[in-house]
């Protein structure tokens, strides 16, 4: 699997794929995509960076464990229902914070938020769960 | 773009009067656990801080499921509807006294567990993560108590069993791998089956709701025929494969003594009885018709899983899988209460579920300091614990004596109610079973104080003779991590053997609540319901 | 198109249960995936199917215009193949790991947590 085409092109595609995985989670609110299926692109970005340059280059490259990122993930997912009782509302209601950032109306939400969370819960395990067979199959 | 800029009139689809702050007391141990498993997942290389950090967190889940069973006692049964959505349309989550008693004894029970594991699980355990899988399998189980909605009951049983897979391979030796498959394989294809059945459920209804779906089934004309029939087979198959009833019970002796002692402490603990918490929610609240049509059979299956549980601990030479097979017995007790399904059986079903979370919990912590003295769970090596320890030997006593239901201890009084609630049903033979079992899991549980406390020392030692005590004096036993949670366990199991009237109190309060589930589908649909 | 659909479900259950019914590890997580593919188009087809008309709302409007499919199954079904998806993923690393530890992958083979010919139980009191 490590040919020179692949190992050269690998680093550019992950990064795509990364790029297009966030691209996809923003989209999801109102359209086709989100966090589940972002994360699914992200941590397949992840995969093939591992089997192009090795598991130690990935595992360098994201800084976090995976395991880590899925914690943050479920944490600030989490929070993100929590917002609503200092509304009275019951978990999980949705808050909106919309402003105005020089002209474009910008709406902020804790589904948004939520979102994000998923997405790196997502990346977290689907990554962890990867790398691992990877690494097993350099032994 | 989004909602919000358009002025709506929600009130036809949402609540829109302000939630009363103690109702987040429902979801308060789901998320106490869920937000601080995240946390401990984030500080998973620091092995320091996780076990004085995940015990806060399991202290502060003890501390919300007892303000909330407080609450439910005063207030009745309460429901909050995630995301303000009116009931049926909402995820609703519900605290009646059912789900309030076993959330609250869980977490005492995780709680117990959590101290226990500072001394048995070592630092390479805890980078593994064995406090925030812990942390997360009880947001599992107290999620599936709390929920009212089938659909996320499927969904909290999943984070249950996604976090003891976690928990169940935990250091990675062979034995644990060899177990894990076993258990892993098995526990998916029963929430298979689950699913299989609430997709139906779904199909007929059109709702998850569980209080919706108890309205409409009461509703039917001939509410035990036709797809509902099905659909409770397969419910029975799949909560008894998760309860390990007999016939699908062979996954847990294959698996519960490979863990570490105390994750086997939890499971024996927790999670058969949230199988045994789903039947008696499915059948008793949601489909009473099937449950009647359907009551030899469960009859039968309680007989049968009696007998295996007892008849297996007889045979077993290592000690957690006699213990594995007496978590079967007692599941054996809690589906004879199903069978007879009278409030009075119900409540013993409940009070025994209890009293088998606490003292199989406690059951394996006190192998788990027998291995810690002796070096071996094997009934032929272990030998001469009296005089090494006379407190130890017994409160040993105590835990056999009341899991084989004798007085006075705690599993005298649900035995007393199941037993008097069978003769009162005719059904004797369920009567008589578990009086048998309880007789030959006293003769099991016999067996392992004599051997393992009794005789001098280990197999071949002469009669009379002791073995000295050898001069490494009892390994690492000083710390009140290894003795507080087996005392604290081991109080509640003499408490409610002497003071049985408040849990009888509560469980028959339980048993009521969804045996006439008027308050419960009041609670949750509002005041037509 | 219920119908066909139901014998498909059929067909992908008989697979699943004929997986998982052979010795090989491999086999049976192969029936495991098929079988929690065969649950989630059960899922689907009971919230009855509707052709080409999505569950969208007009901006203009509260309740949707016509009868629309219906969006619940699919979110159920989305929840269910995330779940079977990543305990697929997790037993697949289990089984891997267990094939290098045990170095077999035959079921019947697996006896470390239940060893053969093990011990009685010391007779007598």
């Amino acid at each position: 699997m490590r040919t020179v085409i692949f190992r050269t092109i690998a680093p550019y595609l992950a990064a795509l794929m990364v790029l297009f995985s966030i691209f996809v989670l923003l989209r999801g609110h109102n359209e086709p995509g989100g966090g589940f299926i972002g994360g699914l692109i992200a941590a397949s970005a992840l995969a093939i960076f591992g089997i192009a340059c090795g598991v130690a280059s990935v595992r360098r490259a994201i800084v976090f464990h995976p395991m880590g990122i899925s914690g943050f993930g479920l944490f600030i997912g989490a929070l993100a229902g929590v917002l609503s009782f200092f509304n009275n509302q019951a978990f999980m209601t949705s808050q909106w914070l919309i402003f105005d950032f020089f002209g474009v109306e910008v709406p902020l939400s804790t589904p948004l938020v939520f979102d994000i969370g998923v997405y790196l819960v997502v990346v977290g395990a689907i990554g962890s769960i990867a790398l691992a067979l990877e690494e097993r199959e350099a032994d | 773009m989004a909602g919000p800029s358009v002025s709506v009139d929600y009130a036809d689809a949402m609540i829109t009067a302000p939630i009363a702050a103690g109702d987040w007391l429902i979801v308060a141990p789901s998320l106490i656990t869920m937000i601080g498993g995240a946390l401990c997942l984030m500080l998973r290389k620091n092995t320091d801080l996780q076990p004085k950090l995940g015990i806060a967190l399991l202290g502060a889940l003890v501390l919300a499921s007892l303000a909330l069973l407080i609450r439910v006692l005063d207030h009745g049964v309460i429901t909050m509807v995630m995301g303000n959505w009116l009931p049926p349309f909402g995820i609703a989550v519900t605290a009646d006294a059912l789900g309030a008693t076993l959330t609250f004894i869980g977490s005492v029970v995780a709680f117990c567990a959590g101290l226990f594991g500072m001394k048995t699980v070592n630092s390479s355990g805890r980078r593994y993560g064995f406090y925030p899988f812990l942390l997360l399998l009880m947001t599992g189980v107290c999620g599936s108590f709390l929920t009212a909605d089938v659909f996320n009951l499927y969904v909290w049983f999943e984070v249950l069993l996604i976090s003891s897979y976690g928990l169940l391979v935990l250091g990675n030796d062979r034995i644990q791998l060899d177990g894990a498959v076993k258990y892993g394989v098995l526990n998916l294809v029963g929430t298979n089956l689950f699913l299989i059945a609430t997709g139906l459920l779904y199909g007929i209804f059109g709702t998850l709701n569980m209080a919706d779906i108890a309205t409409k089934v009461a509703a039917l004309d001939n509410p035990a025929s036709g797809t509902l029939a099905t659909v409770a087979a397969l419910y029975f198959l799949a909560f008894a494969m998760k309860a390990a009833a007999f016939p699908v019970n062979f996954w847990l002796p294959a698996s519960y003594h490979t863990p570490n002692i105390v994750v086997s402490a939890v499971f024996a603990g927790l999670l058969t009885k949230v199988g045994v918490y789903a039947l008696i929610r499915i059948f008793v609240l949601i489909l009473p018709a099937s449950r009647e049509y359907m009551a030899d059979v469960i009859g039968l299956v309680a007989i049968l899983t009696l007998m295996t549980g007892a008849l297996g601990a007889l045979a077993q030479t290592e000690l957690r899988r006699l213990l594995g097979f007496l978590v079967i017995a007692g599941i054996g007790s809690m589906l004879a209460g199903l069978a007879v399904g009278s409030t009075l059986a119900i409540s013993g079903a409940i009070f025994y579920a209890v009293h088998s979370i606490i003292v199989m919990t406690a059951l394996y912590l006190a192998a788990g300091i027998m291995n810690m003295m002796e070096g071996s769970y094997n009934l032929r090596q272990l030998g001469g614990l009296y005089q090494r320890n006379v407190a130890f030997a017994g409160v040993f006593l105590v835990l056999a004596f009341a899991v084989s239901g004798l007085p006075p201890f705690s599993g005298f009084w649900p035995k007393v109610i199941l037993v008097d609630a069978a003769f009162g049903d005719e059904r004797f033979w369920l009567g008589a079973a578990i009086l048998v079992s309880g007789f030959l899991t006293t003769m099991a549980m016999g067996r392992v104080w004599i051997y393992a406390f009794w005789r001098g020392g280990p197999e071949g030692t002469a009669d009379g003779q002791s073995v000295a005590v050898t001069a490494s004096s009892p390994p690492e036993l000083a710390g009140g991590a290894v003795w507080l949670p087996l005392g604290v366990l081991t109080a509640l199991v003499v408490y409610f053997g002497i003071q049985p009237e408040w849990m009888i109190e509560l469980s028959t309060r339980g048993a009521s609540g969804v045996v006439d589930p008027l308050g419960y589908l009041r609670s949750v649909l509002g005041e037509q319901g | 198109m219920e119908t066909g659909v139901a014998i498909l479900i059929g067909l992908f259950f008989t697979v699943a249960v004929y997986l998982m019914l052979s010795k090989q590890l491999v086999r049976i997580l192969l029936g495991i995936a098929i079988l929690g593919n065969s649950v989630n188009m059960l899922i689907f087809t009971n919230g009855r199917l509707t052709r080409e008309i999505p569950p969208l709302i007009p901006a203009h409007l509260y309740v949707p215009e016509t009868a629309t499919a219906n969006p619940l199954p699919q979110a159920l079904v989305l929840t269910a193949i995330v779940i079977s998806f990543s305990f697929f993923a997790f037993l697949l690393v289990l089984a891997f790991r267990a094939y290098q530890e045990l170095g077999t992958d035959e079921i019947n083979k697996m006896r470390v947590a239940e060893p053969e010919n093990e011990q009685t139980p010391p007779q007598g009191y």
